[in-house]
This record gives C-alpha cells, sequence and structure tokens, in this order.
C-alpha cells in the first residue's frame, strides 16, 4: 500500500488529477452550504454577465444562477458517474468470472450476449432506454449501466481465464473449495487492479454520456446537471456565451481529472507495464 | 483451395456470425417497444385529439396489437425482414422511407469525419512518435488528453460562437442554404460550406484516439526485431521510419477506424442537433421531443446493422491487407 502511494505520488499528473478531482468533490460536498436555494429558482436579473448583479458565473434567461447550477451539478454528476460504474463493474464481474472460469458452452452463451451489447453503438442505445423509461435519475443511472458493462466483462473473463489453471487454484480445488469461494475470495482479488483501473476510467465516461444526455433534453427535470444548463443555454448561445461556457468547463475539468487519476493508477498499479514504455 | 476462395468462404462465414447478433437486436427492439407505456393506438388516438374505446380496440385488432405476444413478435420479426419498420405518425411517412432519406447527410457527415480524424491522427502520431520524449511529443499527449474529456456537443457550441458568431466564417446550422437555391458546383461549394465546423467537431474526439494508436503503434514496431535488421544493414532512421516501420503502424489503426463506427453514430447525434445537420441524428433528436419511438427504434435498428456490416468490411479488408492473415 506504502509502495502504491510511493509509485502513485511520483506521477505528476496524476497528483493534479487527484487534486481537482478533490476539489471536484469538495465543491459537490458543499453544494447545498454556500447555495442553500433551489438552483432551479430565479436568483435575479436574467442574462446577467458574469460579476455582474452578484452572480459569480452570470446568470441565465430565467434568473436562474450558473455558478449555483455547476456546484449543484457537481453532485449529479459524480453521483450518477459513480453510482452507474459500480453497477456496471458488478454486472461486469459476474459475466466475466462465471465465462472466464467455467469455459465452454457457459462462456459461449454469455460472451455472445456480451458481443451483442457491444455491437450496438452504446450512446443511441442509452437515448433509447432513457426515452422509454422516461427520463429521471433512476433511467440514466441503468441506461449508462447497460451500455457501460460489457468492456468489464470481457476484462475480468481474460483475467479469470488466465489465472484459473494457476497453482494456487489448482491448490484450492484440492483442499475443496467450492467453485464459488475460489472465484470470489482467491482469484477476484488477484484481478482487481485491472477492474479498479477500467472503472476510474468508466466513471469519467459515463460523466460525459450523462451530459450528453442531459444536453439532449433526457436528463431527469427535477435535477440540476451540467449537460441541462448548456442544453438550456444554446438558444442564448449568440447574446449569453457564458451560460454554456461554464458548465462545459467544469465537465472537461472533472472528466480530465479522472482520467488523469485512472492513467496514475494504472502506472501504480501495474508497474511492470510503466517500465516497458 | 486458393486465397480467395478461402476468403469467399470466410466473408460468408462471417455473415452469419452476423446474423444471430442482428437478430437478437430485432428481438431486443420488439421487447423495448413493448415496454413502452402506450403503443401506436394510443399514440394516434392522441393525435387524433379523442377516440371511443370501441374504435380504440378496433384498431388495435387491425393493427394485431390483441394478439398474444409471441404472434406479435412472429409479425414483427417478418416486417423487419421485409424492410418495414412500421409507420412515423409525426411525420406521416413510413420510418424505412424517412431513414433513408436522411442517411446520406450522416454518412456525408461520417465519412469526412473519418478521413479527417485517421489523416490527421496518421500524421500527429508519426510526429509525436518520431519526437518521442520532446515536447513537441507532451503538447500532443496533452492535447489528446483534453479532446478525450471534452464533450462534444460543448464543442461544437464553442466552435459556434468562435467561427460562426464571433467571425462569421462558416454558418451555424444546416446543411446548405436552400433559400439560395445553388446548383451544380455552387450547390457542392455550399455543402462543403456547411460541412466544415460539424465534422472538426465530430473528428477531434477520434482525432486524439487515432493520434494515440497511431504512437502506440510506432513505438511497438520500433522495437521488432526487424528494425534491428535494418539498422545493421546500415539504413538510416529517416528510411526505417517511412519506408519499414510506417507501413506495419498503420495496420491496426485502420483496423481500428471500423471498431469505433459504433462511436462515431453516436458521436453524430450530438453534433447533428448542435449543427442542425439534416441526418439521422437529428432525426432522432426530433423524435425525442414528438416521442415517436417507432422512428426511434427504426434508427437504432439500423445503426446497429451498420456497424455489424462495418466490422465486417474492415475484417475482409484487413484479410487483403495482411496477407499472413489465415481466414479460416
Amino acid at each position: 500500500m506504502t509502495d502504491f502511494w510511493k509509485r502513485f505520488s511520483r506521477n505528476r499528473s496524476a497528483v493534479f488529477g487527484f487534486t481537482i478531482l478533490l476539489l471536484v468533490v469538495f465543491i459537490a460536498a458543499i453544494a447545498s452550504l454556500i447555495y442553500p436555494e433551489d438552483p432551479f429558482r430565479l436568483a435575479g436579473k436574467p442574462m446577467s454577465e458574469p460579476g455582474a448583479n452578484g452572480f459569480l458565473l452570470g446568470s441565465d434567461s430565467l434568473g436562474r444562477d450558473v455558478a449555483s447550477g455547476i456546484a449543484h451539478g457537481a453532485k449529479t454528476s459524480l453521483l450518477i458517474g459513480l453510482i452507474a460504474t459500480l453497477a456496471a463493474v458488478f454486472i461486469g464481474v459476474i459475466f466475466g468470472a462465471l465465462a472466464g472460469y467455467y469455459g465452454g458452452r457457459t462462456d459461449d452463451i454469455l460472451m455472445r450476449i456480451t458481443e451483442v451489447f457491444q455491437t450496438i453503438p452504446s450512446f443511441v442505445f442509452a437515448i433509447l432506454l432513457v426515452a422509454i423509461m422516461k427520463p429521471s435519475i433512476d433511467s440514466i443511472v441503468v441506461a449508462i449501466t447497460v451500455v457501460s458493462w460489457p468492456g468489464v466483462a470481457r476484462l475480468v473473463r481474460g483475467e479469470f481465464l488466465a489465472l484459473k489453471n494457476r497453482e494456487f487454484v489448482q491448490a484450492c480445488h484440492t483442499l475443496g473449495m467450492s467453485d464459488r469461494r475460489i472465484m470470489l475470495a482467491e482469484i477476484l482479488p488477484n484481478c482487481l487492479s485491472p477492474i479498479i483501473v477500467i472503472g476510474s476510467l468508466m466513471v469519467a465516461t459515463a460523466i460525459l454520456i450523462e451530459s450528453g444526455l442531459a444536453f439532449l433534453g433526457l436528463g431527469d427535470p427535477n435535477i440540476m446537471s451540467w449537460g441541462f444548463q448548456i442544453g438550456a443555454g444554446r438558444t442564448m448561445l449568440r447574446s449569453a456565451w457564458w451560460i454554456c461556457t461554464f458548465p462545459g468547463i467544469a465537465i472537461l475539468i472533472t472528466v480530465l481529472a479522472i482520467n488523469l487519476v485512472g492513467e496514475g493508477l494504472n502506472d501504480a498499479l501495474n508497474p511492470r507495464l510503466r517500465e516497458r514504455n | 483451395m486458393n486465397r480467395s476462395s478461402k476468403i469467399l468462404r470466410y466473408v460468408g462465414k462471417r455473415l452469419l456470425q452476423g446474423i444471430p447478433i442482428i437478430l437478437a437486436i430485432v428481438v431486443m427492439n420488439f421487447f423495448l417497444l413493448n415496454l413502452a407505456e402506450g403503443d401506436a393506438v394510443d399514440v394516434l388516438a392522441g393525435e387524433a385529439g379523442s377516440a371511443t374505446p370501441e374504435y380504440m380496440a378496433e384498431m388495435r385488432k387491425k393493427f394485431g396489437l390483441d394478439q398474444p405476444l409471441p404472434v406479435q413478435l412472429a409479425v414483427y420479426l417478418k416486417n423487419v425482414v421485409s424492410l418495414d419498420l412500421g409507420y412515423s405518425f409525426r411525420h406521416d411517412m413510413p420510418v424505412t422511407k424517412l431513414i433513408v432519406d436522411r442517411f446520406w447527410p450522416t454518412l456525408l457527415l461520417m465519412v469526412s469525419t473519418i478521413i479527417l480524424a485517421v489523416s490527421f491522427g496518421i500524421l500527429l502520431g508519426l510526429y509525436a512518435a518520431v519526437n518521442l520524449n520532446t515536447w513537441k511529443d507532451a503538447m500532443i499527449s496533452v492535447f489528446a488528453l483534453i479532446t478525450y474529456a471534452t464533450p462534444l456537443f460543448w464543442v461544437g457550441l464553442m466552435m459556434i460562437i468562435m467561427f460562426s458568431i464571433k467571425n462569421d466564417w462558416f454558418p451555424t446550422s444546416g446543411m446548405e442554404n436552400i433559400a439560395a437555391f445553388y446548383e451544380g458546383f455552387d450547390r457542392v461549394k455550399d455543402i462543403a460550406h456547411h460541412l466544415v465546423l460539424p465534422t472538426i467537431t465530430l473528428s477531434l474526439f477520434y482525432l486524439a484516439l487515432y493520434t494515440r494508436m497511431m504512437r502506440a503503434s510506432m513505438l511497438e514496431q520500433y522495437g521488432q526485431d526487424y528494425v534491428v535488421t535494418a539498422r545493421a544493414k546500415g539504413l538510416t532512421e529517416r528510411r526505417i521510419t517511412f519506408v519499414h516501420v510506417l507501413r506495419n503502424a498503420l495496420l491496426p489503426v485502420v483496423t481500428m477506424a471500423g471498431v469505433q463506427v459504433g462511436a462515431l453514430i453516436g458521436g453524430s447525434v450530438i453534433v447533428e442537433s448542435v449543427f442542425a445537420w439534416p441526418g439521422l441524428g437529428m432525426l432522432a433528436f426530433e423524435s425525442l421531443f414528438a416521442r415517436d419511438l417507432n422512428l426511434l427504434l427504426g434508427i437504432f435498428l439500423l445503426s446497429s446493422a451498420l456497424v455489424v456490416a462495418v466490422n465486417l468490411i474492415v475484417d475482409v479488408i484487413y484479410c487483403f491487407l495482411d496477407p499472413r492473415i489465415e481466414v479460416n
């Protein structure tokens, strides 16, 4: 563990990303303290420029505070990204573990299903799912989960295939351990590092998908999000550039930070890979 | 058996593999349609403003919606096979015809995007690999990282602010200036002018992707034995890079260009709705607002089929490009 931290902190860009990510998490955590009012509320003069009328980042056509929206939107993005990723990793691990461990027919069937989900254009599928289930935070999480799990399944299957014939697993068989215990307690812990890496990168993708859905008008109508802010501001692009610009920068910074952390984790968890480059 | 007939058999085999995938998607489509609240008759009744329950029951019977689910599924499958994807009440047109009409603008956008992204991605990746670990390489990496993290719709809007509003260089939306009634070459020029911003926007993400892939592919090839041989022969580094390494490094990048087509379709939904580009993506965006699920499902089905087709084509091209690949 100390080794891991040493390697991670030696990677300057990863530390940079981690710092920014902490900042975003901090803003999300104190959003309700610094902006206790509903971000959808009319807060003052509409179309105020940044800095004018007490709006740090300006206001939109309905007098909503852009800065307040960004702070509350941080919560939405991080939460959806995290929950959808956890759910996708859960499903992906089950599929990949069963396919890799049992092989044969099980593998065939599970991988065929995975293949179908991998072929489908994921963003179009997410749009379709949310449209059919009606936009809400639940349907968005479900849609992102459904389009994200196949990558994990493939990865976990590969790891299980590589590990299942290793000596320590054979030793477990000889000891009479159950398949379930071997999979969960013996093999899975040994492939945690690639799962953590792919999971961290998936949070970034999930945030991008969520913002795209909200931009198209498929966000939860009761919850403020960055994509919604940009979608609502696009008709005012000519007269009020700030409505679209700042939430976009928020998405960019957050996704960039998560990607940097993910790459840092990759380097720190797989030190041998690093030396090859 | 000679090679070409082997390839032909391989194509046939791959086609057969694609069919179950398409079939699975069609079946999923059917169940999604059933999952949605309200059926076609509800939509029709809503459109008409009022309808008696008797009339609606009669309509359901006419459309076969009173049949058990497996029968409905069979009818749906039969319809899809005969390219009948249902009717869009919003547009008052068969879905298939609507989709075919809107397919060409999307194809134009996608092809120009792929050309731009692949060619510049290869150039930048090559440049980064040749200047490995210098500031040039670092700059290209930073560019790729940032592009990776930027939402497409936001890039599009920023492009509009910079190149359409602040500087009136390119039009903000649409595919052509219909009011101008351009013909022949003028029309081509007009469409090309409208195509610039959407293409650049959609390209950026893939540009970053291909740049990174090309760089990695070049570095991998530099480590191969044949490079050592070439050096031992006394070839110049320039010759090794451009004649030997480049050609081998290109192969995986070309393949990945095809694999990414599914993501490209998703990106074009976003870009088309930002720039009001009248293609499939824009159609999908419109159908969201109209709650025209038949249409949305049709677009989804077509884009899935497109991915399967492109993957097949890429595999076949790969066989021709790399004679080492055994087609069995």
